[in-house]
């Protein structure tokens, strides 16, 4: 899969990454002989085979992981807001949405 | 320093020849005085870990497992009242309102955490130079790695720092820095170790896992560590067992496979020579040494390269520069503050697998890419499942190669990516695995045996790894050394 540097740049856009122009030159080779490996799972015939999602090994999947509903104590307010690059009257405070 | 286990702390600390708080200090010291060769620390915290030592010493909590031990904690791993990174500068660092259960549960078995642990940026990365912070240098010889991501871990256990450092395995972050900087490191079962805490980077994947110099306190820590977590709904209800008992027993009757295919090519001779002595030396110890055949083990990195980019694309959209962590300035609006903090904010490996990831789950692309994937991983897990059938643990290398040199891989992913080709499989089936050091390299530098098992089998992979390291055990000391 030839993979552009055009192409580098609408994926970087759907990541929220903005990169330079240097970034772009460099990862679109790279990228692409990744995909071009993992082009060899290709050649397996899989039209019988369930995917494997999730991740959960039988017993975990046979564990059961719900809870009574509860109130329980939690971080509070002062704690969330703790580590906030930009906490204002008890929010998270960002530059304007709209430009 | 005389280094010694777990164990051996715990008997000096109830016969009174040592305090928790002389422990704590010497592996203070060490970290800080070692750090300027090695790397390994991001932050040593002196003061927490001596005031928590006196607490110890002073309620004579020493009958306690772990009591009055040293140990580091990766860098992406939360414990309250340190930092935490990532090796990141997008987390600012980040100070954690709370403990990961695993922390929680190290504490309340009477350890001392001195620090936290460098690592490759969101534990992406075999080598550790994609650390924002410098890479951690292997104590064997300061001009190679010291393997990734959880490098800095298995160096502080290497060096003589700590008996026990904590890391997370991916896709084999922690057994093959294990092998690269000479200790042992276990990646448990898929669900074992509660992962709340733990940064996520590949959900289906990631596992916390241990780092130490001998089986035995590999064992003594998993039995803290495990088990069920209600903060971690992927734990599983499956009963935790005294590992260190287990680990006595001898290897009679235990069936080791063999998978020539896996000893083929792009092997390194010397490591060869080295597993193939060890698998002798298991039958020697009375284990039956079988063939076994792993067919999809060859598509391990090409599915797993899809399967742990597409999760980290998810995992890491949350740093955003609004909650936590570094934001950029002087962005006009919300969007462009987004795309400005996570491109200052993420190094070059990270962007990279965001990229790959989210082009793998882009629309037209996922049931290529990211489905196809899923389903060779269904395949090996059969694999694996058939296997062992035959057998009770597999044998394989840790590594493809000993500790390479800084720079040799940097500019070359995929060549990078290659170095894990052993160590996925048990990622993506969710099996677990084990690295034990099985020699020296005509470099000097560790060589180490990877050992598989099936589900819930650490303490059959921890007798294994004991038994070799009873008969065989690795002599030399790393040249940087406390």
């Amino acid at each position: 899969m030839p993979i552009t540097e055009s192409d580098i740049e609408k994926i970087a856009e759907l990541a929220h990454l903005e990169i330079t122009p240097e970034e772009r030159h460099k990862f679109a080779p790279q990228i692409a002989e990744i995909l071009a490996y993992v082009e060899q799972l290709k050649a397996i015939d899989t039209s019988a085979i369930e995917p494997a999602l999730g991740g959960l090994t039988a017993e975990g999947e046979r564990t059961n992981v719900s809870r009574d509903d509860e109130v329980q104590p939690s971080l509070g307010q002062k704690l969330a807001l703790a580590e906030a690059p930009d906490p204002a009257c008890g929010h998270f405070r960002v530059p304007k949405v709209l430009s | 320093m005389q280094t010694y286990s777990v164990s051996e702390a715990r008997s000096a600390l109830v016969n009174g020849t040592t305090t928790a708080r002389s422990l704590a200090k010497a592996a203070i010291n060490s970290a800080e005085q070692l750090n300027e060769s090695l790397n390994a620390f991001l932050e040593i915290n002196r003061e927490a870990a001596l005031r928590r030592a006196d607490e110890i010493d002073g309620h004579k909590q020493h009958e306690a497992a772990l009591a009055g031990v040293p140990i580091a904690i990766k860098d992406n791993i939360c414990v309250r009242g340190m930092q935490t990174s990532c090796g990141s500068r997008i987390l600012g660092p980040y100070h954690p309102p709370y403990n990961a259960t695993v922390v929680e549960r190290l504490l309340t078995a009477g350890s001392v955490i001195i620090g936290k642990t460098n690592c490759d940026e969101f534990a992406m990365g075999s080598s550790n130079e994609n650390s924002a912070f410098g890479p951690v240098k292997n104590p064997w010889d300061v001009l190679r790695v010291p393997g990734g991501s959880s490098g800095g871990s298995a160096a502080a256990v290497a060096a003589g720092i700590v008996p026990v450092a904590l890391g997370s395995d991916t896709g084999g972050s922690v057994r093959q820095p294990a092998s690269l900087c000479g200790v042992v490191g276990l990646k448990p079962t898929y669900g074992r170790v509660s992962r709340y805490g733990l940064v996520a980077f590949g959900s289906a994947l990631d596992q916390v896992g241990i780092l130490t110099r001998n089986a035995a306190d590999a064992a003594i820590v998993l039995e803290v560590i495990a088990g069920r977590d209600v903060y971690d709904s992927t734990t599983a209800d499956v009963e935790v067992t005294c590992y260190l008992d287990e680990i006595e027993k001898d290897l009679k009757g235990l069936r080791l496979g063999v998978s020539r295919a896996l000893l083929g090519e792009g092997l390194d001779d010397q490591v060869r020579t080295a597993v193939e002595q060890a698998i002798d030396a298991y039958r020697n110890l009375g284990a039956e040494i079988v063939d076994i055949d792993l067919p999809h083990a060859k598509y391990a990195i090409a599915v797993y390269y899809i399967i742990a980019t597409a999760e980290a694309s998810s995992n890491l959209a949350r740093y955003d520069g609004v909650r936590y962590g570094f934001r950029a300035e002087e962005a006009p609006a919300l969007r462009q503050m987004y795309r400005k903090t996570r491109d200052e904010g993420f190094g070059a490996e990270v962007k990279r697998r965001i990229m790959l990831g989210t082009y793998v789950l882009s629309a037209g692309y996922y049931d290529a890419y990211y489905l196809k994937a899923q389903k060779v991983r269904t395949l090996l897990r059969r694999d694996f499942a058939r296997a062992f059938e035959n057998c009770d643990a597999i044998i394989t290398p840790t590594a493809p190669t000993p500790a390479f040199r800084f720079g040799e891989k940097v500019d070359d992913p995929l060549a990078m990516y290659l170095n894990d080709i052993y160590t996925v499989t048990a990622n993506l089936a969710g099996n677990p695995g084990i690295s034990v050091p099985c020699g020296l390299s005509n470099e000097g530098l560790p060589i180490g045996l990877q050992l598989l098992g099936p589900n819930w089998t650490e303490g059959t992979l921890l007798r294994l790894a004991h038994a070799y390291q009873t008969a065989h055990p690795l002599k030399a000391k790393p040249r940087v050394h406390a």
